[in-house]
């Protein structure tokens, strides 16, 4: 073939296969080549957005560009803590993030443990088929049939009606039910798929473990605690603590796709603000600001939560 | 043996029940939004459907189909799909080949490989984002939706790993062969990694499809919107006023089956592509956390 023939013209060529080997692993422009793409595609849409984020030291305004634009320093980051709105929603995004944290621990993991004891392969299967379903399902979606589903006159409110005699509920129009509705919607759409990596977990759990503990004459409960529990714990607190870095992500696709101005006041979280605030009043420094604190805020949890599952279960990404 | 006593059969019996109940529960939402499509208006607007249809009819359907903006829509949203999953599968396969060799065979590879880990961990978010987007005229351009999402830096380092676990006695001996590093990829590394690419693919494609936001923050021209953005301004913001329309459409789409009708069509592809993906994901996902 073609390549090889250059390869030898190229390079000097030494005796036997070891030299042959050794040329074609010092050609690398073919390697380089193929990274080409990628790395354009992010130095465009990865590396220039970072540039642009000194917009946040300055006072952006399209028509001079981001190097005509005059500096204001931390203005804008002082403006967002002296802001009232925009400290509520600090506060509304931790307040809906750390409840999704703590019951996307909880809830796949109590699941994983009943999917576990089923032992019939059939059965569990489909349970499985039927509870990831609504994990690949878009927002936009979820929300229009959320929208209609708990709407005053919709089918839950009809049901609370007809079986509990209860009067409708605005479920998406009063602050504190909203605020209920992100959080369980998101149990509901996300714990099928989270129990993934416990059952992964599971699947891992040396049997002679089990045979170990029959032997002794426990019962599948004490077989529970004390071996299937303690096998998932080093997976528990790895998910755990890098759950931390997502306490400002309170999920915009779903909140953006189920909000309406009646709530704000409770369940506007900081995506939604730089959104509505950044791009729609044209705020771009101020949004970008809020934007940063976020990542800052994040990226700090994130370490602080890596080094904890570091040295709590030995866990290493690379 | 534990499953032989009572109480744990008492156990299995009230699990079953509980694992019959959450499942159920994740599909109903799907099936009730099913049974208002195919329901008479009438009876959706007084709220009579629960599971089954009402006076079942097509009606919501056919003026879906006939509503020239929706089908637009549609086909916008196809030809984002193909291409961004196409360049995306692309762009990651060949660096992700190209990541796959040992440090010492490529000198440079540790460096390229911070160069794409470091976007992970650092991003410029949505307003830089789209002052770079605009500054590069993508603006309203299917461009616009598919390239800068397309390096998804993870799924490169899954099918680097992939690359990395297949046995180096194959690509010795097909360079032995004279073959050189994008025959080795396209002829050897590329027919075994096929059900990873296969998995990712169809990550992708469901991706492409659900995207939304996107489409909102870079297209202007509601005719260029991909069809989760369209539903998104038409259902969930109920903003009509990019749309322009005359008053019989205007009725059309604000009605409740209509709009139940819209909505399962949109989700409709991602149920297609799901029973092809659910037997793929578990093994993919199992396969990449494997470090070695």
């Amino acid at each position: 073939m073609g390549m090889s023939t250059t390869t030898e013209a190229l390079t000097p060529v030494r005796s036997g296969v070891k030299a042959k080997a050794g040329s074609f692993l010092r050609r690398t422009w073919p390697l380089h080549l193929m990274l080409l793409p990628a790395v354009i595609l992010q130095f465009l849409f990865g590396y220039l957005p970072l540039g642009g984020l000194v917009i946040a030291f300055k006072d952006f305004k399209p028509y001079d560009g981001i190097w005509g634009s005059k500096w204001v320093g931390l203005e804008h980051f002082k403006f967002m803590f002296e802001y009232p709105d925009s400290k509520q929603v600090i506060i509304n995004t931790a307040l809906i993030a750390g409840f999704k944290i703590v019951c996307s621990i909880i809830v796949p993991f109590v699941f994983a443990l009943l999917l576990n004891e089923v032992r019939r392969s059939s059965v569990k299967r489909t349970v499985q088929t039927l509870v990831y379903l609504p994990y690949f399902i878009s927002w936009v979606f979820l929300g229009g049939i959320l929208n209609d589903m708990l709407a005053s006159d919709g089918i839950v409110n009809s049901v609370l009606k007809s079986w509990f005699g209860l009067e409708p509920i605005l479920f998406l129009g009063d602050g504190t039910w909203f605020r209920i509705v992100v959080v369980v919607s998101d149990v509901w759409q996300q714990f099928g798929f989270g129990t993934i990596v416990y059952l992964a977990a599971l699947a891992g759990v040396n049997p002679s473990l089990y045979e170990a503990a029959e032997v002794d004459g426990a019962t599948r409960w004490q077989q529970t605690l004390h071996v299937t529990i303690p096998s998932l714990a080093p997976i528990v607190i790895v998910v755990g603590t890098l759950a931390l870095g997502n306490i400002l992500n309170a999920g915009f696709d779903q909140i953006f796709n189920l909000y309406n101005p009646l709530v704000y006041d409770k369940g506007d979280i900081i995506d939604t603000f730089v959104y509505r605030t950044g791009i729609l009043n044209g705020q771009y420094s101020f949004g970008t600001a809020v934007g940063i604190f976020k990542s800052v805020v994040g990226f700090v949890l994130i370490v602080i939560g890596y080094r904890i599952a570091y040295k709590l279960a030995d866990y290493k990404i690379f | 043996m534990y499953y032989k006593s009572t109480s744990y059969r008492l156990f299995t019996g009230l699990n079953y029940f509980i694992l019959l109940v959450a499942s159920v529960l994740c599909v109903l939402p799907i099936v009730h939004i099913l049974a208002v499509s195919f329901s008479a208006s009438a009876a959706a607007n007084a709220h009579l459907v629960g599971l089954w249809p009402v006076d079942f009819n097509m009606e919501s359907y056919t003026k879906t189909m006939n509503n020239p903006n929706f089908g637009r829509a549609f086909l916008v949203a196809i030809e984002r799909t193909l291409l961004g999953t196409f360049i995306t599968m692309a762009v990651i396969t060949l660096a992700g080949y190209a990541l796959s060799k040992e440090n010492a065979a490529f000198k440079s590879r540790n460096a390229y490989a911070w160069y794409f880990v470091f976007t992970m961990l650092f991003t410029g978010g949505v307003i830089p984002s789209y002052i770079v987007v605009r500054n590069l005229h993508l603006m309203d351009t299917l461009w616009a939706l598919v390239l800068p999402g397309a390096v998804q830096v993870f799924n490169m380092i899954l099918l680097m790993n992939f690359f990395k676990a297949t046995p180096k006695e194959l690509e010795e001996a097909a360079f032995m062969d004279g073959a050189g590093h994008f025959t080795i990829l396209f002829r050897v590394y590329l027919p075994l990694a096929m059900p990873a690419i296969a998995t990712l693919s169809l990550f992708s494609i469901v991706g492409n499809w659900n995207a939304w936001f996107d489409g909102l923050l870079y297209i202007n021209d509601y005719r260029n919107y991909p069809l989760a953005t369209f539903l998104q301004t038409i259902i969930v913001q109920q903003d009509f006023s990019k749309l322009n329309p005359d008053v019989n459409e205007l009725k059309n789409i604000s009605q409740r089956t209509v709009k139940a009708a819209q909505i399962f069509i949109g989700i409709l592809p991602v149920l297609l592509v799901y029973p092809l993906l659910q037997g793929y994901f578990v093994k993919g996902i199992v396969l990449g956390a494997v470090k070695e």
